[in-house]
């Protein structure tokens, strides 16, 4: 509800991937021409940037709302209360896994009615939605822990950059395959973020492809569950702090 | 009228020594501002250079190159805006109302907030351009060429912080950062950004066509790799823009000062 009551929350989220999908995929569409181009327009292999990106938002707001409760003292005055700690990172991984799943139907609407195609049909529309949502949350355990870490909401936000790289240095703009600076390619390959992308771009462009789909799922589970493990420990040493 | 510059110039000179101060001593404000640069430089120049494989793609310098120009000019308009955030900042702390009330020519106000964007730009653009020789970028212009190539980028960052400046005046508040940041961001992408003019196709060609950011580019290109093309009308392009938003700038300030700051 607290990111739903200020709009700054909940609009850029919504618009700027939408704005950076239209620009990169007017501006890379002659990419397509490349041989082995999975598929024959920008707009489909660039859609599912938006999720990743939505997700990064989501994150950092909800992140840096997480660390202001702590440098208000509201963290201490909940302390007080018989809350369990799990609850508080439940509650507040509700609010962004939520928050995504939102962004995610929104993104699906945009691309879809921009005619981007969706090879998997409604079922990979319902596993796309899953998928992003889970990436959602394993990023919102990301937030959590950084902003229970730092109890900073400037730092939260100056990790932004990191985040936001780790986007960019990934299968974002090209296939791996395609990518002809061995560097990049080997630094994009080590990047889990690449296997989120390949997932959601798989049901979009490629059909069902398993082991795409493992991958992402696999690593937005990795992120998450690693992610939930430093905010409780960050969260018991804060309480034993407070 | 010596004593009129004199004061114009103490002002400037100091609203920049303090504006440089506090971004070279706070590494929250100094650190983004040198990385968002490299890492746009690195994504796309890294990320994309199988894109000059593309038939009709014609630059000998290389992709690296292609990008490096795009890069600069993308951190000259960028290091404006973020003095446009310093700008806000003393607004919303009620620092600049104290200097409103010790500066005898406010104009020195806005000449010093222009010479801290340049010594920041001149800082960033450094380390990217020491970076891009490291990463072996291909450099076929000469010394004139290379001068004019950083005039423009120097051109553009002043048109940049003039409009943030303007903003930020007439707002008076940090919440007004994405109204200062949004439009340059979108002017720039606006562009012939990861491919030439001619490779572009649909909208945003003929958006690209009448966005004076793409003579910058073209023009900056050319410098670059040794073959000036256009490079007369990049600048008046760029100079349009300086006037025009110097003059929102001076009316931006006006707007704060009937305010009182």
């Amino acid at each position: 509800m607290r990111t739903l009551r200020q709009p700054a929350y909940v609009f850029p989220p919504l618009i700027f991937p939408i704005a950076l999908l239209a620009v990169n995929s007017a501006g890379l569409q002659a990419s397509t021409r490349l041989p082995g181009f999975p598929s024959g327009t920008f707009l489909p292999f660039a859609l599912p940037v938006c999720f990743m990106q939505g997700a990064l938002f989501a994150t950092m707001n909800a992140g840096t709302d997480l660390a202001r409760d702590i440098q208000t003292g509201f963290l201490n005055r909940l302390a007080l209360t018989p809350m369990r700690a799990p609850a508080l990172i439940a509650g507040h991984l509700a609010g962004v896994t939520t928050m995504g799943f939102l962004q995610a139907c929104f993104y699906l609407a945009v691309g879809l009615s921009a005619g981007s195609g969706l090879d998997t049909g409604p079922g990979g529309a319902v596993v796309l939605l899953a998928l992003a949502t889970l990436i959602a949350a394993g990023f919102g355990a990301v937030g959590a822990f950084l902003a229970l870490r730092t109890g900073s909401a400037e730092s939260v936000q100056g990790f932004f950059p990191l985040l936001f790289v780790g986007l960019f240095i990934s299968s974002m703009n090209a296939p791996r395959n395609l990518m002809a600076v061995t560097w990049f390619r080997d630094v994009a390959t080590g990047n889990p973020v690449s296997y989120l992308l390949e997932g959601v771009r798989s049901l979009i462009i490629e059909g069902w492809n398993g082991e795409a789909l493992l991958l992402a799922f696999g690593v937005s589970l990795v992120i998450m569950v690693a992610s939930l493990v430093a905010a409780s420990a960050a969260l018991r040493v804060r309480l034993t702090r407070t | 009228m010596r004593a009129y510059v004199r004061s114009f110039v103490s002002v400037a000179l100091g609203v920049a020594w303090r504006t440089l101060h506090n971004v070279f001593t706070t590494p929250s404000l100094l650190i983004p501002s040198i990385l968002f640069p490299l890492f746009f430089f690195t994504a796309f120049a890294g990320g994309l250079a199988q894109v000059s494989r593309l038939p009709g793609f014609d630059f000998p310098s290389g992709y690296t190159a292609f990008q490096f120009v795009f890069v600069l000019l993308q951190s000259a308009a960028f290091q404006g805006v973020f003095i446009g955030f310093s700008i806000a900042r003393d607004f919303e702390y009620g620092f600049a109302r104290r200097l409103f009330i010790a500066a005898p020519h406010r104009g020195g106000l806005v000449a010093g907030y222009a010479l801290a964007s340049l010594g920041r730009w001149a800082f960033t653009i450094s380390v990217l351009t020491v970076v891009a020789l490291l990463s072996h970028m291909r450099v076929g212009g000469g010394g004139v060429d290379l001068a004019a190539l950083y005039s423009l980028g120097l051109v553009l960052n002043m048109a940049a912080l003039f409009w943030a400046a303007g903003i930020a005046m007439r707002f008076r508040t940090m919440q007004a950062g994405p109204l200062m940041q949004l439009p340059v961001f979108l002017i720039l992408f606006f562009a012939p950004v990861y491919v030439p003019l001619s490779l572009l196709r649909g909208w945003l060609h003929a958006v690209a066509v009448v966005n004076p950011i793409t003579r910058l580019l073209e023009a900056g290109r050319g410098l670059l790799d040794g073959h000036p093309t256009e490079v007369g009308l990049a600048f008046a392009a760029a100079f349009g823009l300086v006037a025009l938003f110097s003059l929102w700038a001076v009316r931006g300030l006006r707007s704060a000062e009937a305010a009182g700051g």
